[in-house]
C-alpha cells in the first residue's frame, strides 16, 4: 500500500443571488416609543450572522448605535416577503432592502427632529450615539429617543421605511443564449492538498489554502466562521454526504444520522485563508455574500487533487473510497501526476 | 403500565419524578422536569446534542433509561452558567464564534467539560478524540476545537 499525496486548485466566479421572478427580498423598519428600531425580515437567520449584518446595515444607515437596532426575523406571516437564504443572497439582497428601508425611515426621522429643533432638516446629521444635531452646532441637539416620542406622540408620524431589492428578471436571448443572471458575483480559489491510499482507496484532506474575494466584509469574525465553516460543507459534498450512494438505485441509502455519512472533528485539516475585499457597487456597503460560495471550489479542487495524487478522474460526487478503488484498479494502478 | 418513582440529583438539586418503564433519560429531562437544554437530534446515539454528565461521566440521554439514574447525579447544559456569569468554555464559545445555528453546541458543551473537568491541558487530539462523538454541521469543528482549547488554557475569562 502506498499513500500518494496530490494537490489541485480551482477557482469560481459565483453569482449572488439569482435571476428567477427578480430575487426580491423586502425589509420594513420602524422606530419603537423608546427611541429604538425593528428591523421586520421574513429572511431567516441559520446561523449565518443576518441578523448581525441586517443590525449593522440599519444602524449605519439610521447613523444610531448598532445597540439601538434590534431584528425581528420570526415570522413569515407577519414579515414582508423574501425570497430566502440561500444562493449567498443574504447579505446583498436582504442588505439591500434594509438599507432602502432604513434610509426612508431616517428622512422620516431628521424630518421630525427639525421640527422639533425649528431647523431645516437638511441642516442636521446624527452623531451614530443616539443624537441628532445642527451641523456645525452640536449643542442644538435631540436624542432619537426625544424625536420617536415626539413623532409618536406630538406630531402624529411613524418614523418608518420600507424596503425592497429587485433585480429586473432577465431574459435569456432566443439567438445567443445570453442573460444577466446576477448583478454581482463573488471570487474564489482553493487548492486542496490531499492523500490517497491506493489500497484502500480513501482520501484524507492534508490542507486547504484559499482565497476568498467577496466584496466587503461588513463582519469580518462572521464572514471567516462563513469561510472556515462552508469549507468543511466543500469537504463534505466532495468526499462524503449522499442519501443515494447508487443512484438511481435506492439500497444502500443512509435513513438516519448513524448512516448518513458526515466528516467529524477529526476528518478536518488545516486551512489558511485570505479574504480579498473589492466592494460591490450595487451591494450594501459594497458587500456581496460568503454564505454558499464559500463550500464549492472545495469540490473540483478536491477533484483534481485526487488526480494529481493517483491519475484517476473522478467526475461523481462524492468521491468515496469505492469509486477511487475501481477507477485506480480499472487503470492498472496508480499513476501520480506531476506536481508543480 | 404503572409509573415508577424516581429520585435524582438534577443540576445539584433533588428531583423526583414519575416515569413510564422504558423512558429515556432525555424525554424525563426535557419533557417531565422541563429542562430543554439537551437536545433530541437523532434518538439513536449519532449525534450527540442530547450528553449529559450522570456522575461526571459524558452519556447520551437518548440511549439512558432514565430508570438507571436513580439515585446518582445529572448534570446538564443548564446547570454550566453560575448565576449571571457564563462558563468559561461558554464564553469561549462565544469569543471563538464556535456557535452558528447552535443545535450541536448544549453536546459540545458538555462533552467538552467532562474532558476538562478530568483533563485540565488536553492535547489537540484530546479535544479532537472528546467531540468525536459529536456531530456539527455548521462551524467545521475548528472553532469548537479552538474554543475548548482556549477554555483550558485559561485565555478567556471566567
Amino acid at each position: 500500500m502506498t499513500r500518494h499525496r496530490g494537490r489541485g486548485i480551482a477557482s469560481i466566479n459565483y453569482p449572488i443571488g439569482m435571476n428567477l421572478g427578480g430575487d426580491p427580498s423586502q425589509a420594513l423598519v420602524h422606530s419603537n416609543p423608546s427611541g429604538k428600531f425593528t428591523v421586520a425580515l421574513s429572511s431567516i437567520d441559520l446561523g449565518q450572522g443576518m441578523k448581525s449584518v441586517t443590525r449593522q446595515i440599519c444602524a449605519e444607515t439610521l447613523g444610531v448605535p448598532v445597540e439601538d437596532v434590534y431584528v425581528d426575523t420570526a415570522d413569515s406571516d407577519t414579515g414582508p416577503h423574501c425570497m430566502g437564504s440561500f444562493a449567498s443572497r443574504g447579505t446583498h439582497r436582504v442588505g439591500n432592502a434594509v438599507m432602502a428601508a432604513a434610509r426612508e425611515a431616517r428622512g422620516v426621522m431628521m424630518e421630525a427632529a427639525a421640527e422639533e429643533l425649528e431647523v431645516n432638516a437638511a441642516d442636521l446629521e446624527t452623531d451614530g450615539r443616539g443624537n441628532i444635531h445642527v451641523k456645525g452646532a452640536p449643542h442644538r441637539s435631540i436624542s432619537t429617543k426625544d424625536v420617536a416620542i415626539a413623532a409618536q406622540f406630538k406630531q402624529g408620524k411613524t418614523i418608518s421605511g420600507r424596503g425592497i431589492f429587485l433585480v429586473p428578471l432577465s431574459a435569456v436571448d432566443p439567438e445567443t443564449g445570453e442573460m444577466s443572471p446576477a448583478t454581482c458575483y463573488a471570487h474564489a480559489c482553493l487548492v486542496a492538498e490531499v492523500d490517497v491510499d491506493d489500497e484502500t482507496g480513501e482520501v484524507a484532506m492534508v490542507r486547504m489554502d484559499s482565497a476568498y474575494e467577496l466584496g466587503r466584509a461588513l463582519n469580518p469574525r462572521l464572514v471567516e466562521q462563513q469561510l472556515v465553516g462552508g469549507a468543511w460543507m466543500g469537504v463534505s459534498h466532495a468526499l462524503y454526504e449522499t442519501p443515494e450512494p447508487y443512484y438511481p438505485e435506492p439500497v444502500h441509502g443512509p435513513r438516519d444520522f448513524v448512516e448518513y455519512l458526515m466528516p467529524g472533528p477529526g476528518d478536518i485539516c488545516p486551512h489558511d485563508i485570505a479574504v480579498l475585499e473589492r466592494p460591490a457597487p450595487d451591494g450594501p456597503f459594497g458587500a456581496k455574500g460568503p454564505g454558499e460560495m464559500c463550500a464549492n471550489p472545495v469540490l473540483p479542487a478536491v477533484a483534481n487533487a485526487i488526480f494529481n495524487a493517483v491519475g484517476v478522474r473522478i467526475d461523481d460526487l462524492p468521491i468515496t473510497p469505492e469509486k477511487v478503488l475501481r477507477a485506480i484498479k480499472a487503470q492498472g494502478g496508480a499513476r501520480p501526476q506531476a506536481r508543480h | 403500565m404503572s409509573k415508577i418513582p424516581l429520585q435524582f440529583r438534577h443540576n445539584g438539586r433533588d428531583v423526583a419524578i414519575f416515569v413510564d418503564g422504558g423512558t429515556n433519560l432525555l424525554a424525563a429531562l426535557r419533557e417531565l422536569i422541563g429542562d430543554m437544554t439537551p437536545k433530541f437530534g437523532c434518538g439513536q446515539g449519532g449525534c450527540g446534542t442530547c450528553s449529559v454528565l450522570i456522575d461526571g461521566e459524558l452519556h447520551l440521554s437518548c440511549l439512558t433509561l432514565a430508570e438507571t439514574v436513580a439515585g446518582r447525579s445529572i448534570e446538564t447544559l443548564d446547570g454550566m452558567k453560575q448565576g449571571p456569569n457564563l462558563h468559561p468554555l461558554q464564553r469561549a464559545f462565544a469569543d471563538n464564534f464556535a456557535a452558528q445555528c447552535g443545535y450541536c453546541t448544549p453536546g459540545m458543551l458538555m462533552a467538552a467539560k467532562a474532558l476538562l473537568d478530568r483533563n485540565p491541558s488536553p492535547s489537540r487530539d484530546e479535544v479532537i478524540e472528546a467531540i468525536s462523538g459529536n456531530i456539527c454541521r455548521c462551524t467545521g469543528y475548528e472553532p469548537i476545537i479552538n474554543a475548548i482549547l482556549a477554555a483550558a488554557g485559561g485565555r478567556v475569562s471566567a
